[in-house]
Order: C-alpha cells, then sequence, then structure tokens
C-alpha cells in the first residue's frame, strides 16, 4: 500500500524532497527576465544554441565533478585537463601527423592518468582533495607548458582535423548548435544512470554521507574515490579534445574558467558543498541557469559585470535554499 | 549449558604508555541484556570498540560460542555477527530510509554493468523490518533518515542490525540524547531483540534505564570491572553510587550542595 503511494509521484512532498525543485525554480526566473530583456533573438535559435553551446563544455565537465562533490570531495584540477588534452590531441596530430584516434585517446588518457593520480594521493594520504587538485592543477599546467615549448617552441599548436573527426567532435548543427549539446546529452544520461539508477549512486551518496561508516558497511571507498577521479579527468580530457576538433587550434592557457564555473553550476544546482546530496538533474539545471546567464547578458546587452554579479547572487541564494529544501525535505512527512 | 555467544578473558587494552583497560573477563549470552556502566573515560566505548574489532586487545582472548577469536577489523567483526549501533542511530542523515538500510548490499535487479538498485524492494523491505520492531509511525521507505526522531533513528539502526543477522547488539549510550518519551521506545527496542534471541550490551550512564532492560550488570571503573552482577541483587542508590566511583551519591550530593537529579 505504501508503494502505492509512493509511486504516485508528483504530488508536493515528492517535489519538495526533491533536491533539484529549487534549482528548478532558478532556472525558470533567470530565463524569464534575460527572455524579457534579451526579447526574440534570445528565445529564438540563435539565444539557445548560444546558451547551450555553453552549457555542453562546462556541463560535461559539471557531472563528474558534481559526483565528486557528492561524495565529499573537490576536484580543482580539471581547468589544467583541459588544455593538457587539447595540447595532446594538437601535438600528436597536428605536429607529428598521426590519424585522429591516435591524438584523441592519447589526449583522453592523458585525462584518465591525472585523475587516477589525484585519487591515489586524496586516498593514500591525509590531504584534503581541495589541496591536491589545486596542486595538481598547477603542475599539470606547467608540464603542459613546458612540453609544448620543449616540442613545438610555441604556447599554441593548430591542427585541421579530418571531416569525420570535425562533424563527431567540432561541428556546428545549422551553422549554430555544436555536436558537444548532443554529448553532453549522452553523458547525462550516463551519469543518470550511475547515479540514480544503478547501486553505485548509493554507495556515493553513503561515501558523502560517512566515510568511516560506508566502509565498514563494505564499500570499496578508495577504488570508488579513485573512480570518480578519473571519470573527471575523461570529461575535461574529452572537452579539451572537443576544443581542438572545433576551434582547429589548441593553447596552453585558458580552461581556468572551467575550475569555478563547473563548481558554479554544480552548487547552483543544489549539491551539498559538504557532500552526501545532490541530483544529476540538477546539475543540468545549474549547468543551464549558469549558461543562460553567461550568455543572457549579451543578448539583454547588460553590462558583463552585471552577469557576475547575478552569478554571484544565484551562487548564495543556491547555497542558502539548498540548506532551506533540505529541513523541508527532512521535515516532511506523509502523515502531516 | 551453552557456551556464551560473546566472552572475554582477561583483556587488557593499552594505547602505547597508557593502560585503559585491566583484566576485563565478561561474558553476554543469547537472549540477554549486558549492561555496561560507567563514569566519563572509564573505558566502556574502548570495552566495546575491542568487542567490534576495532581495536585488538593487548592482552587476553575474545571468545565466540566458546571458541577464541581474533578479529582482523570491524567488518571481520561484523561479518561474525557483530553489530554496533553508535549513538545517533543512522549515519546517513541525508539518505532515505530504503537507501541508507541497504548501504553496501544493495537490492538490484537486471544483469551485468546494466544492475539498477531497486528502490521499491529496498524501501518494503525496510519499512517491513521497522515495523516488525513496532514502530508503525514509519511508512515511507523514501523518507530521509534525517527526518526521523532520534529514537526512530535508534530503532531503525537495530532493526536493519537484526534483519542482516546480527547476533551481537551492541549499543553506545543509545538514549543518552533522548528524552524520556523516545528513551523509552528505544529501551522497548532493546527489549525485542532481546525476545528474539539476541546478545545485547548497552551502554549507558542512566541507571534507571539500564535497570528496565538489564540482565546483567558490569561497573566499570578507572578500566577494570568494579561489580560484576545480576538483576535484583543491587538497588538503584547502589548501583549509582558504584558508577561515582566508590563515593556515595549522598556524600556527592552533600558536597554539591544541591539535590542532584537521580
Ligand atoms: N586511541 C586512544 N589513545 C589513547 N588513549 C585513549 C584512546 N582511546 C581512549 N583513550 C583513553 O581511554 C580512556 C577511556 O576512554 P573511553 O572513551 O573508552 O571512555 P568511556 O567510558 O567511553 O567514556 P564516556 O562515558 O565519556 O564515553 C580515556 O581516558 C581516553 O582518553
Ligand atoms: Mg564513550
Amino acid at each position: 500500500m505504501q508503494t502505492a503511494r509512493g509511486e504516485a509521484g508528483f504530488s508536493l512532498g515528492t517535489l519538495i524532497r526533491r533536491p533539484e525543485t529549487g534549482s528548478l525554480i532558478g532556472f525558470v526566473a533567470v530565463y524569464l527576465f534575460f527572455a524579457a530583456l534579451g526579447g526574440a533573438v534570445f528565445i529564438g535559435a540563435p539565444g539557445w544554441s548560444s546558451w547551450l553551446n555553453i552549457a555542453a563544455e562546462v556541463g560535461i565537465i559539471a557531472l563528474p565533478v558534481g559526483l565528486l562533490m557528492i561524495s565529499g570531495e573537490f576536484d580543482m584540477s580539471v581547468g589544467s585537463i583541459v588544455p593538457a588534452s587539447s595540447m595532446t590531441a594538437a601535438i600528436l596530430c597536428g605536429y607529428f601527423g598521426f590519424a585522429a584516434p591516435v591524438g584523441i585517446v592519447a589526449a583522453l588518457c592523458v585525462g584518465l592518468a591525472i585523475g587516477y593520480v589525484n585519487g591515489i594521493l586524496v586516498t593514500r594520504t591525509t590531504i584534503p582533495s581541495l589541496i591536491v587538485t589545486i596542486g595538481m592543477m598547477f603542475a599539470v599546467m606547467g608540464l603542459t607548458l613546458g612540453f609544448a615549448v620543449l616540442i613545438k617552441g610555441s604556447t599554441s599548436v593548430s591542427y585541421v582535423p579530418d571531416p569525420l573527426t570535425k562533424s563527431l567532435l567540432g561541428h556546428f548543427i545549422n551553422g549554430m548548435f555544436n555536436v558537444s549539446i548532443i554529448w553532453w546529452i549522452g553523458f547525462v544520461a550516463v551519469f543518470y544512470f550511475l547515479l540514480h539508477i544503478s547501486p553505485l549512486g548509493n554507495w556515493i551518496y553513503a561515501l558523502g554521507g560517512d566515510r568511516e561508516s560506508a566502509r565498514s558497511a563494505g564499500i570499496p571507498t578508495d577504488k570508488l574515490t579513485i573512480a570518480l577521479f578519473m571519470l573527471s579527468g575523461f570529461n575535461a580530457a574529452f572537452v579539451g579534445v572537443a576544443q581542438v576538433m572545433t576551434y582547429q587550434s589548441a593553447q596552453v592557457a585558458g580552461g581556468q574558467s572551467f575550475i569555478f564555473n563547473s563548481i558554479m553550476c554544480v552548487v547552483i544546482g543544489g549539491v551539498l558543498l559538504t557532500g552526501g546530496a545532490g541530483s544529476v538533474i540538477g546539475i543540468v539545471l545549474g549547468t543551464m541557469t549558469f549558461a543562460v546567464v553567461n550568455q543572457g547578458i549579451f543578448f539583454a546587452a547588460l553590462d558583463p559585470n552585471i552577469g557576475s554579479i547575478i552569478i554571484g547572487a544565484l551562487l548564495l541564494l543556491a547555497v542558502l535554499s539548498n540548506d532551506k529544501f533540505r529541513a523541508l525535505a527532512m521535515s516532511y512527512s506523509k502523515k502531516k | 549449558m551453552t557456551a556464551p555467544v560473546l566472552e572475554l578473558r582477561n583483556i587488557d587494552k593499552s594505547f602505547g604508555p597508557i593502560d585503559v583497560l585491566h583484566n576485563i573477563t565478561l561474558q553476554v549470552k543469547a537472549g540477554e541484556v549486558l549492561c555496561l556502566l560507567g563514569d566519563n573515560g572509564a573505558g566502556k566505548s574502548t570495552l566495546i570498540k575491542t568487542l567490534a574489532g576495532v581495536h585488538q586487545p593487548t592482552r587476553g582472548d575474545i571468545l565466540m560460542d566458546g571458541q577464541p577469536v581474533q578479529f582482523s577489523g570491524p567488518r571481520d567483526a561484523a561479518g561474525r555477527g557483530i553489530a554496533t549501533v553508535h549513538q545517533f542511530g543512522g549515519t546517513f542523515p541525508l539518505m532515505s530510509i530504503g537507501r541508507s538500510f541497504f548501504v553496501g548490499v544493495e537490492p538490484t535487479k537486471g544483469w551485468g554493468p546494466f544492475k539498477r538498485f531497486d528502490r521499491k524492494t529496498a524501501n518494503r523491505i525496510a519499512v517491513e523490518a521497522v515495523q516488525n520492531f513496532g514502530i508503525t509511525r514509519i511508512d515511507d521507505g523514501d523518507r530521509l533518515v534525517g527526518g526521523l526522531s532520534g529514537g526512530e533513528r535508534q530503532s531503525l539502526a537495530i532493526a536493519r542490525a537484526v534483519h542482516f543477522g546480527a547476533r551481537v547488539l551492541i549499543l553506545d549510550e543509545p538514549t543518552a540524547a533522548l528524552g524520556v518519551k523516545q528513551a523509552a521506545h528505544v529501551l522497548r527496542i532493546v527489549n525485542e531483540a532481546k525476545r528474539r534471541g539476541l546478545a545485547v550490551v548497552f551502554i549507558t550512564h542512566q541507571v534507571m534505564h539500564a535497570m528496565a532492560v538489564g540482565d546483567h550488570f558490569a561497573v566499570l571503573i578507572r578500566g577494570a570491572i568494579a561489580a560484576d552482577f545480576h538483576k535484583g541483587e543491587k538497588t538503584r542508590e547502589e548501583i549509582s553510587d558504584l558508577m561515582a566511583g566508590g563515593e556515595s551519591m549522598a556524600d556527592l550530593e552533600a558536597q554539591l550542595g544541591t539535590n542532584a537529579t537521580v
């Protein structure tokens, strides 16, 4: 009998209990605001493509960063993995002339390897992941610069991908929508499955709730943490590869914006900074909110500084409302 | 006569130069509640951590069903049926009842990499398990553990331990943070666990709570067993005095010049 009621679904209680409710309200409010200011262009295809392109790039990284945060860890190194991966692909394919798949696989492996080292350092030492991954970010940045200068003698390498690679990873559909959007949707499906459908999701929540208890319940906490860092390394490297294929060149600098942007998307999406709570739908909504503000500013012809102020305010609001909704969810019971 | 489920023989435990437990000998039998009493710092938590495999004893033997055992860690002890429930019960306040009940042993549907967490089954079993313990107010497995009252959380944790086949239930001050009603609630659950044939080790500061459920009492003073007696052998005043370290409660009250609550 209780399952029947539990399945009924769209009651107020279920809605309040959903961690993404706040993020949905935030997204709708922000979208309406910029739709009103940005006019027909923003509501039409040009507007949608511009913010979806931004959302896809940061969104692909925000997904694993969000899972890590739910499990109680931060990953700041994504900002240097993006350029490291695009540089790897550009040097192998553009400079040494390897076929595209070689460069792509190598670049993704660079991401996985950096994630692996992050995971090892976080699980084998007592250094907080925030510090480990900041250190890793600087180390990888330095290495990327060093290798680029050593091999190519410059900080940027260009590469013109073959048509197939270009159409898969760097194409603009209708001249507007980057194929990354489709990849992002694919990643969302995979991460949704991981966190909300497979039993692994339960492990991630337990890990973020209380690492010690999770371990004594038999969850391989260290392996899980390492795997999550590898996922975020992989996704950051994927974005790096997509960037080379899209812009046909790789820069040593650039990518740092992903660090804070991905964290902002995740937090605006309702993930608890201290771990233990959050959802994929929330992360997606947070990413869309971020992207709408980021691009809406131009369509609304507002001062870009106002965009920063809005993002900052949203972040504070999100943290506050995350707490509020959590309290509601906790106190909610069907009987009253 | 059957061997006690769990037995300690001449257990010493030191942390480096600090001796915490001295020559502890204790038994817990199936269907019996052993109350461990003692002042702050007496070594109660250290003792149960040794029972639960968190600490290895420095000297002495642990026996289960009369056979010497060595726990390599908490998971080993848990695997042999020793379950510890901590003061706040569920440690995952932000998880749902169904999810937290099955942490690490999730029921699944499907196969291979496409295994799905079976939320309905998890919720149903978890809710049934708690309701079997008489907590009928919990009827929705999707509720967050953090939204339950302290007593309900304790009950959930105890029901979980019993569901997964615990034989020894260790409760570290389960009633400490609870009001009168909630504490009574937990004490009923303890009685129910005992009725089901579990051996219960119950730690408390409150003599009243101990007397309500205990069959067997051990008082720990500075790491040694100062008294070991059965139900009905001592009065509440005598137990209180023992816990205060031999000083009589009346003396203490006189010193404080107040009428301390009993
Ligand atoms: N890991 C450790 N290393 C050194 N000393 C310890 C350690 N654990 C406990 N002790 C010491 O052992 C003594 C007993 O501590 P324990 O926590 O077992 O007491 P307790 O009876 O549970 O007290 P309380 O009622 O306050 O919970 C204390 O003096 C404590 O400082
Ligand atoms: Mg203690």
